[in-house]
């Protein structure tokens, strides 16, 4: 019975009766979905760049918006790695990018303006989204000043370092070696 | 009961879960009385070690009362006694075991075939962590089975706090192990990379085992303060150069023995470009470690000398420099803990008042606001070291 119990892992012990709080903040949600949406994005530009480009009036800027694609998923990355803050303030870089851009495609002599002008309303919303979660991320992992402690009293020795340090120069005993077989006299203790 | 539970990467959540029950002869159950989050409790959280599963329980660093005993654990355990677990489970009975090889027991890890694919031999089963060792439910709970029990335990007097006994059962005796993996001599300086709780213990266990000088390098003030209470001499690698400073120290000879107990995590900073490429690799998993530390470790270890190794790794490193460690003739040594070899000693030492463990110990929580005390912790944000949660 020994081994058969302890040899089996049980599917169903533990089993969850009901979820509690969570370390996930709303601000790592929104990041990781911001995330996925930038590698979502930058998969559609890579592929479908000729159809983005016809779309808002950008006829000849295929290159461009390969670019962009390949940077949105380098930023997606990021954002989704444990370094989501430079992955988001990278993404808000990227914004700015695309909006320069997109500003320059709503003129009156493209016919595909309105297009054009709806990517960029969408594009100053998602912006206002990361710069949100980049500065939420940016404030929930921050060290500041008042995280600084002085812990030079906490030396773990009752009788003080020098007295360890003597612990530790006895000539008389065995040194501990890392290599040593198990005492022969205490076996049961060990295991 | 309630206990921490993984459900994916950054997500920690405290659930309501069924209770644990004696599956087998050798179990017991505990009362958790004192649990706490270790740094490889963060390797979990940032979901870097494989094959853990959302709805799994974690912890395993934990003590507590023993409230009931399965028939054959009944010869060594009974109701209402006071144990610290090991994070190893181990069997007592397998080769391993017998010469003292206790994180390699042979017959504690019940996912024995999944390991042996992956580590080529299975290694002991692990509370609260990977799949890969076992998948046991963890400490960070009300309640725990304790597998083995008979001889997975560590009997503590009443006289004794829990705060002092907690950390016998992993980062005292990963501490510990790591300095005396480094067969310290009193001539020896012991340089140590890494100052949260394991480097603590590091320092301390290096200068209880005689050495001339303790080295530690770190670059939170906090953690670097602590390291000089405990009687190292501290290298912020943020201010300094850790191969200049080392050299000072050593005449230029470089230490003698050096301890890893960083791991897989190694800090990224722009002064040191090889994290950076270790970090960018991991994001597009071409490589599942940081092995900075190691490195940094191989290049100034005086030549002849040794590497222990305690911090956690978990899978691959790249660009690790053979041809110098070859050629300097240096000795490694790793592993994870064999906690019971350690124990009988470390306790006696605690209860001789050599040493006090609970100065680590900068936070206590309730097991409710352990999701929130993971965050704390990983930013080292309020002058975090070492969180106990009190279930």
């Amino acid at each position: 019975m020994s081994l058969i119990a302890n040899t089996v892992e049980r599917k169903d012990n533990p089993r969850v009766l009901s979820t509690g709080s969570s370390s996930l903040t709303a601000t790592d949600r929104l990041a990781r979905n911001l995330g996925w949406f930038s590698i979502g994005l930058g998969v559609a530009e890579l592929f479908a760049a000729r159809s983005i480009s016809r779309a808002i009036g950008m006829d000849g800027s295929e290159n461009l918006i390969r670019a962009f694609g390949a940077r949105e998923i380098a930023s997606g990355m990021l954002t989704l790695s444990l370094d989501k803050k430079a992955g988001l303030y990278s993404r808000v870089a990227g914004d700015a990018l695309d909006l320069a851009v997109l500003s320059t495609a709503v003129r009156d002599d493209n016919p595909k303006r309105g297009n054009a002008a709806m990517a960029l309303a969408m594009v100053a919303g998602v912006t206002l989204l990361d710069v949100a979660a980049a500065l939420g991320t940016r404030q929930q992992s921050a060290r500041d000043e008042d995280d600084l402690r002085d812990y030079s009293d906490r030396s773990g020795f009752p009788q003080g370092v020098d007295a360890a340090r003597r612990e530790g120069r006895h000539e008389d005993e065995e040194p501990v070696k890392a290599l040593s077989p198990p005492s022969p006299s205490r076996p049961e203790q060990r295991v | 009961m309630k206990a921490l539970v993984w459900h994916g990467k950054e997500d920690i959540r405290c659930d309501t879960v069924t209770d644990p029950e004696i599956e087998d002869a050798r179990d017991a159950i505990i009362k958790v009385s004192s649990c706490a989050i270790c740094g490889s409790d963060l390797h979990l959280f940032h979901n870097f070690i494989p094959a853990m599963e959302p709805g799994d329980i974690v912890g395993h660093e934990m003590m507590g009362e023993v409230v009931e005993v399965g028939s054959s654990a009944k010869s060594t355990l009974k109701k209402g006694d006071r144990i610290v677990v090991p994070f190893t489970i181990f069997c007592g009975e397998c080769d391993q075991c017998k010469r003292g090889n206790m994180s390699v027991c042979e017959r504690s890890n019940r996912n024995k075939a999944m390991a042996d694919k992956v580590f080529g031999h299975t290694t002991a089963g692990l509370f609260g962590y990977t799949h890969l060792t076992g998948g046991y439910p963890g400490g960070q709970a009300e309640y725990m089975r304790v597998p083995f029990a008979d001889k997975t335990h560590i009997k503590v007097p009443d006289s004794l706090t829990d705060e002092q006994v907690l950390f016998l059962g992993d980062i005292f005796p990963t501490g510990w192990q790591a300095a005396v993996h480094c067969d310290i001599e009193p001539t020896d300086t012991v340089a140590i990379w890494g100052c949260g709780p394991v480097g603590q213990m590091a320092i301390r266990s290096a200068v209880l085992l005689g050495a001339k000088q303790v080295v530690a390098i770190d670059c939170i003030p906090e953690r670097l303060s602590m390291a000089e209470a405990g009687g190292a001499i501290t290298i912020n690698f943020e201010t300094e150069s850790v191969v200049e400073r080392l050299n000072d120290l050593t005449s230029g000879k470089g230490p003698e023995k050096c301890i890893d107990a960083v791991g897989l995590e190694s800090h990224v900073s722009m002064g040191q470009p090889d994290t950076i490429l270790d970090r960018a690799k991991q994001m597009v998993m071409m490589e599942s470690d940081r092995p900075h530390v190691l490195r940094e470790m191989i290049y100034v270890c005086r030549p002849g000398g040794i590497i222990s190794i305690a911090g956690v790794y978990g899978g691959l490193v790249d660009k690790i420099p053979m041809g110098p460690a070859m050629n300097k003739s240096l000795t490694f040594r790793m592993g994870q803990t064999h906690v019971n070899r350690w124990t009988d000693d470390l306790l006696r030492r605690i209860e001789e008042g050599q040493i006090d463990p609970s100065f680590v110990i900068t936070h206590t929580a309730k097991l409710e606001d352990g999701p929130e005390m993971y965050k704390v912790f990983r930013n080292k944000q309020d002058g975090c070291i070492k969180v106990v949660l009190k279930p």
